[in-house]
């Protein structure tokens, strides 16, 4: 019962949106032709000497603006459509070279393309959207009824003209279901709109595999920074911890060397010391070799990986997966250490008293969820941690998103596309 | 003996300390980082000073830089080197002065602690003790050096590790008469002119360790 509730307040809510969308879309559509007689005008003035470019590259960026806001609704009705634009160069341009970015970028043109059907598709469908509804609550509020008895002749819905008081009351109904219809119409005309927008505004092939060379000469930079960083990092511990070790045992069980005669004592505290010294070197090793690869990891995948690295942590924290096949290699382990980075962070800044992770993979996409009931805030700014993990994902086209409001709780969501090989066969069941 | 020591790694810098007290040093000082160093070797000027390469705050090879800059302020100043790799370039780097009392050691050297002392010892008394690692990576490729017999090279390698003619004798299993003639003979080849024994030596394994 309490289901049907909220599945029926979220129907008409996502219709209201989409009224309110219409809305705005009629609205926005309006502008669009000032846009396009702007556009005409700077380019027949753009010869001119300094102004001309300038000029372009002002209305263009309003143009853009506009196509923007389109592009915003349209994901808003579930048609992401990703800006085709060519990226500026990071230097910046100035006069000429500007000029030449905004006329020899394709998408400029799909967009000026765009201004006149997007105006006749905007305010047709949004006007559509509208008028069901508007014509709903005509009825509802029983306008016909009164329009009847004051001119004798009006109609609504089925009754055209209203000729009995019975008829007019009856709008009252009508008018439900129109404005039901309208409602769950509305989300689907928006869709309509949102797809048509698409055809001029979303990358053609060529630029959508621009973008993607751009996108992925940054991860590449990234990842190649990452692992310079990490190769560093395993010299530095080895450099400090374990080599360190050995050096001071070599030491110990030299001088105890040197002792055992005069002082047999002191050589046997010596030697106690020093096996002590190998053991503390075991575990640095270990630890270290852990921060490469760990190898329960290798040995039980991500699930159990994660799993093990629940259990050793100070704050308590449930693990809930439904991953039980193995993805590659290089993505387990990017996931398995942004999901560690990820923990490191509750425990060290959140002051969580729990925390969990979910691991879930469904179409091909290994979603990881790190949330804590701790003090929220999160910056992935002010630390090296969370941009660390964006760059970990990257490398593998993953993406992070973060929440993390004042007072909590904080959310990390992972997000990587891979597959996962086949299930080993678990040793209970008896078939291996 | 008074010594300075520089160990960034509490661990090694106390047991280093132990170690050459154990033997009678008397440590002065005992710093855990580069920009420390050269006021601490300015201000105790320590019989000889023991000076990991690799120091705070940079950790990359500060120790080796502050050493040289403490041989220009105080010339001659022995310095001994310990590191956890070694690199011929940094052993001619601190040689470059051309005077004596360098050395340059793996850390893995302390363990034995009779050498260890004695390559102390032998550094603040102004002889070398380049590292046997050293020695064979420079033996690998020493055409500079054709003009000096096998026997020689061989020679003028155990002479840059630091040893005496009698330790070098019995380590090749030759008489020490043959190894002063052998010694005669490198310094004849190497072109280097008569003078105080030591620096003579000092010299030659220069000339080996720039060929």
């Amino acid at each position: 019962m309490a289901e049907t509730d909220v599945r029926a307040i979220r129907w008409a809510q996502e219709g209201l949106r989409a009224l309110r969308d219409g809305l705005a879309v009629v609205g926005l559509s309006l502008v669009n032709v000032p846009l396009l007689v702007l556009t005409v005008v700077a380019l027949v003035l753009s010869p001119l000497p300094v102004a001309g470019p300038a000029a372009l590259h002002g209305v263009t960026a309003l143009v853009r603006r506009r196509t923007d806001l389109q592009r915003r609704l349209a994901a808003r009705a579930g048609v992401p459509i990703r800006r085709p634009y060519r990226p500026m160069p990071p230097r910046g341009l100035t006069g000429w070279a500007r000029f030449r970015w905004i006329v020899t970028d394709p998408a400029t043109w799909r967009d000026v393309a765009w201004l006149v059907p997007g105006t006749v598709t905007g305010i047709v469908l949004g006007l559509l959207s509208l008028a069901l509804p508007l014509y709903g609550l005509q009825g509802l509020t029983l306008l016909p009824l009164w329009l009847y008895l004051g001119t004798d002749w009006y109609g609504y819905g089925v009754f055209w003209p209203i000729e009995t008081v019975g008829e007019g009351w009856l709008s009252a109904p009508q008018g439900v279901v129109f404005l039901a219809v309208g409602l769950a119409v509305a989300p689907w005309l928006r869709w309509v709109d949102a797809q048509f927008a698409r055809l001029f505004l979303a990358p053609t092939r060529a630029a959508e595999l621009r973008l993607r060379v751009t996108r992925l000469t940054e991860t590449r930079a990234d990842t190649v920074d990452a692992q310079a960083a990490e190769l560093r990092r395993i010299e530095r511990d080895l450099h400090d911890g374990a080599q360190a070790r050995l050096v001071s045992l070599g030491m110990t069980i030299g001088l105890a060397e040197e002792l055992v005669e005069r002082d047999p004592a002191a050589a046997r505290k010596l030697l106690a010391e020093a096996r002590e010294s190998s053991t503390t070197a075991l575990v640095e090793l270990r630890h270290l070799v852990r921060g490469i690869h760990p190898p329960v990891l290798a040995e039980r995948g991500l699930d159990g990986a994660v799993r093990a690295l629940a259990l050793s942590l100070p704050v308590p924290t449930t693990v809930d997966s439904d991953v039980s096949g193995r993805a590659e290699t290089p993505v387990e382990s990017a996931a398995y250490f942004a999901v560690a980075e990820a923990l490191t962070n509750v425990a060290r800044h959140s002051g969580a008293r729990r925390a969990w992770v979910s691991l879930r993979h469904a179409e091909q996409t290994l979603v990881l969820t790190v949330g804590d009931d701790g003090a929220g805030n999160a910056d992935p700014e002010g630390g090296t941690g969370l941009r660390g993990i964006e760059r970990r994902l990257a490398a593998f086209d993953g993406t992070m998103t973060l929440s993390s409001p004042p007072g909590g709780p904080t959310v990390v969501t992972m997000e990587l596309p891979c597959v996962l090989s086949s299930p080993k066969t678990s040793p209970s069941s008896g078939t291996d | 003996m008074r010594v300075v020591i520089a160990e960034d790694l509490a661990l090694l810098r106390d047991g280093l300390t132990r170690l050459l007290e154990a033997f009678d040093f008397e440590v002065v000082a005992a710093v855990d980082n580069g920009p420390a160093l050269l006021p601490a070797l300015i201000e105790y000027r320590p019989d000889v000073a023991v000076v990991d390469v690799r120091l705070p705050p940079t950790f990359t090879d500060e120790g080796l830089q502050a050493a040289i800059a403490a041989r220009t302020e105080v010339p001659g100043l022995p310095i001994l080197v310990l590191s956890q790799h070694v690199e011929p370039l940094y052993a001619r780097e601190l040689l470059t002065d051309r005077k004596g009392g360098v050395g340059y050691l793996l850390k893995d050297r302390v363990a034995n602690v009779g050498q260890f002392v004695d390559a102390v010892r032998r550094v603040a008394g102004g002889g070398t003790a380049m590292d046997p690692e050293v020695v064979s990576q420079l033996l690998a490729r020493s055409e500079p050096l054709a003009v000096l017999t096998g026997r020689e090279r061989e020679v003028l390698g155990q002479m840059a590790e630091g040893r005496s003619n009698a330790a070098i004798a019995a380590k090749l299993f030759i008489t020490e008469k043959a190894i002063s003639k052998h010694i005669n003979n490198i310094f004849t080849k190497l072109d280097l002119p008569p003078s105080e024994d030591d620096n003579r030596r000092v010299l030659a394994v220069l000339t080996y360790l720039n060929s």
